[in-house]
């Protein structure tokens, strides 16, 4: 295990279930390498997150996060290494892992309504016509109460703002009860309110339903608050502990392969090139996970 | 009773066996365009459901060149040009529209000649009038089971694949991201389309079988927010469509120019856009009144979403 201190010091937050924090094991990511026609996407990452954990993958734009997930997801075949999911390597069809896509695009016009995207979660992976009953009817009630969607549930789903819609993709991923839930990036297209009620939302389920939720962000600060720990991607390759352990100067700046400072200005992080390596970020992605907020 | 009714349907009306045809066929077709219609226009494969309207071109034409029925005609180009579609498509996801664009334009030409040839020979234009308008009184009871099996077949598909189906068309990673196999249940539709465009080309002609396919299913769109009931209004629509015009088409005999009687296809075309038209009223009028309530609320006016 590649990894320091993710087992040592899970419990980065008090007053959070502590059972939570000590609970099974979700998702274990063992040596995963990608290498995609040629290039290596990803290089020996390991993690493993735990029941009720909340956990942010960091990285800027091109990091490999997104390749992560569709490694997770079972969409992209690793090179190397393994997933386990509740301690099994994952199956084709893993009812146990819920998903919110990044992009979610769909006519203003099209047939359906919030609840009906809600209810699709219950199975939609089955063939048929759901029949309608009185139990998916209150399953989907419950479920929209518990993002606190149920006053835009009969809306078209293509007329709602971007933070609706993550709300009622959240309720589409709980719904079938997973014990691990995906975002790709949802905070990527909401104004900062929104983010922060998203934010919020999602770290009541995590600790109030036990599910360990995995999300990934290209900014580290609207997640600081909430994280109980973090997998920090950069080049392919990852560091994961609980925030502390891992937005360190020394730790960034060996995973990052130049030297980079971490800066804590009030409640925020900030993470820059160190001072003589400037001529050297051209050669990356040039913005750190933190640094928008430089301006 | 038939004296009452006299000036609406016209004598022999409820006992010329062609009319039962014609109503029971269309009343299936009208269905079947329905169901499969509401997901051409979620998916947006309008485009698709044209090429497949001008691709029964090719297999009607193919099929008097070679002397079998018609309808065996469309459903075999159909098949073939969803085959083709697909395969093509495999290269590049987005090279969709060029793939369709391309196996369009080989199909017609073939078109041209079968129907070049076989008009030159029999010295007759029927055949391509059949093809291209359709055939609603002319269908024999000999091809009406074979139209109920076909619809019987794309419906049960249909009801089969609804929720893959459904979720796949709203977003194709989340339906994967659940273990569907998305491009499996995206050619299986192609293959509902593909069908249902064969039998719209039976009724009312391959020009005119994509606008019985999108028109009762936009229609619909606009009526409804829920997604089985927007496959219920689309057919429903579709039927009242197919048969309103089957009555007109069958009173036009006795209109202007005496005996000739006008094509079912253009009356069951103009109903359904006229149905169109009338299915954007209740949006309209819901704009207008928040349009009015707006000034009212002064600057509280919330930003809508777009």
């Amino acid at each position: 295990m590649n990894v320091s201190g993710a087992e040592t010091n899970a419990m980065g937050r008090e007053g959070i279930s502590v059972a939570g924090l000590d609970g099974e094991e979700i998702l274990g990511v063992e040596g995963i390498s990608v290498r995609l026609s040629g290039r290596e996407v990803l290089r020996e990452v390991s993690f493993r997150i735990r029941a009720g954990e909340f956990t942010g993958l960091i990285g800027s734009n091109g990091a490999g996060k997104t390749t992560l997930f569709r490694v997770i997801l079972g969409l992209q075949p690793p090179t190397a290494g393994r997933v386990l999911v509740a301690g099994r390597p994952r199956s084709a069809r893993n009812p146990l892992i819920g998903y919110v896509p990044q992009k979610f695009l769909l006519d203003p016009d099209a047939p359906l309504r919030g609840r009906d995207l809600v209810a699709l979660g219950i199975d939609a992976q089955r063939p048929g016509v759901p029949r309608p009953s009185e139990s998916r009817r209150a399953l989907v009630e419950e479920m929209l109460e518990a993002v606190d969607a149920a006053r835009f549930a009969d809306t078209r789903v293509g007329r709602l703002s971007g933070g609706e819609q993550q709300r009622i993709l959240i309720a589409h991923a709980l719904i079938a009860r997973p014990r691990l839930l995906l975002l790709d990036e949802p905070l990527a297209n909401l104004d900062l309110g929104s983010a922060h009620e998203v934010v919020a939302l999602l770290a009541r389920i995590a600790a109030e339903q036990q599910i360990a939720v995995l999300i990934s962000a290209h900014e580290i600060n609207p997640l600081l608050p909430v994280m109980d720990r973090i997998v920090y991607l950069a080049h392919g390759r990852a560091v994961s502990g609980t925030t502390d352990e891992v937005i360190r100067a020394d730790v960034l700046s060996k995973l990052y392969g130049h030297h980079v400072d971490v800066v804590h200005v009030h409640d925020r992080v900030l993470i820059v090139a160190g001072a003589g390596e400037n001529t050297d970020l051209a050669g990356h992605e040039g913005t750190f996970p933190g640094a928008e907020i430089l301006t | 009773m038939s004296h009452f009714l006299s000036p609406i349907f016209a004598p022999g009306f409820f006992e010329s066996e062609a009319v039962h045809i014609a109503l029971a066929v269309g009343a299936l077709v009208a269905v079947v365009t329905g169901v499969v219609g509401v997901f051409t226009v979620i998916r947006g494969q309008s485009f698709a459901g044209e090429a497949f309207s001008d691709l029964g071109t090719t297999g009607g034409a193919g099929a008097y060149f070679v002397g079998v029925g018609t309808l065996w005609g469309f459903v075999i180009g159909n098949v073939i040009a969803a085959g083709a579609m697909e395969a093509i498509g495999v290269q590049r996801v987005r090279g969709r529209d060029v793939a369709t664009g391309i196996v369009l334009g080989a199909g017609l030409g073939l078109a041209a000649l079968f129907l070049y040839l076989y008009t030159t020979e029999h010295s007759t234009t029927g055949a391509t009038v059949t093809i291209l308008f359709g055939s609603a009184f002319a269908i024999s009871s000999t091809t009406l089971p074979l139209i109920a099996v076909l619809s019987g077949i794309v419906l049960a598909l249909m009801l089969t694949i609804y929720r893959p189906l459904l979720l796949s068309s709203i977003n194709a990673e989340l339906a994967s991201a659940r273990g569907i196999p998305v491009r499996l249940v995206g050619a299986l539709y192609l293959l509902a389309l593909a069908l249902a465009a064969a039998l719209a080309a039976i009724t009312i002609g391959t020009i005119l079988s994509t606008a019985l396919i999108v028109g009762p299913a936009a229609s619909a769109l606009r009526l409804t927010r829920r997604p089985l009931t927007a496959l219920l209004t689309a057919a429903a629509i579709g039927i009242a469509a197919m048969w309103v015009g089957i009555v007109l088409a069958y009173d036009s005999y006795h209109w202007p120019p005496a005996g000739q009687g006008w094509p079912v296809s253009f009356f069951v075309v103009m109903l359904v856009f006229l149905t169109y038209l009338l299915s954007g009223l209740p949006e309209a009028r819901r704009r207008r009144h928040a349009a009015r309530a707006a000034p009212a609320a002064g600057v509280m006016q919330p930003a809508t979403n777009s």
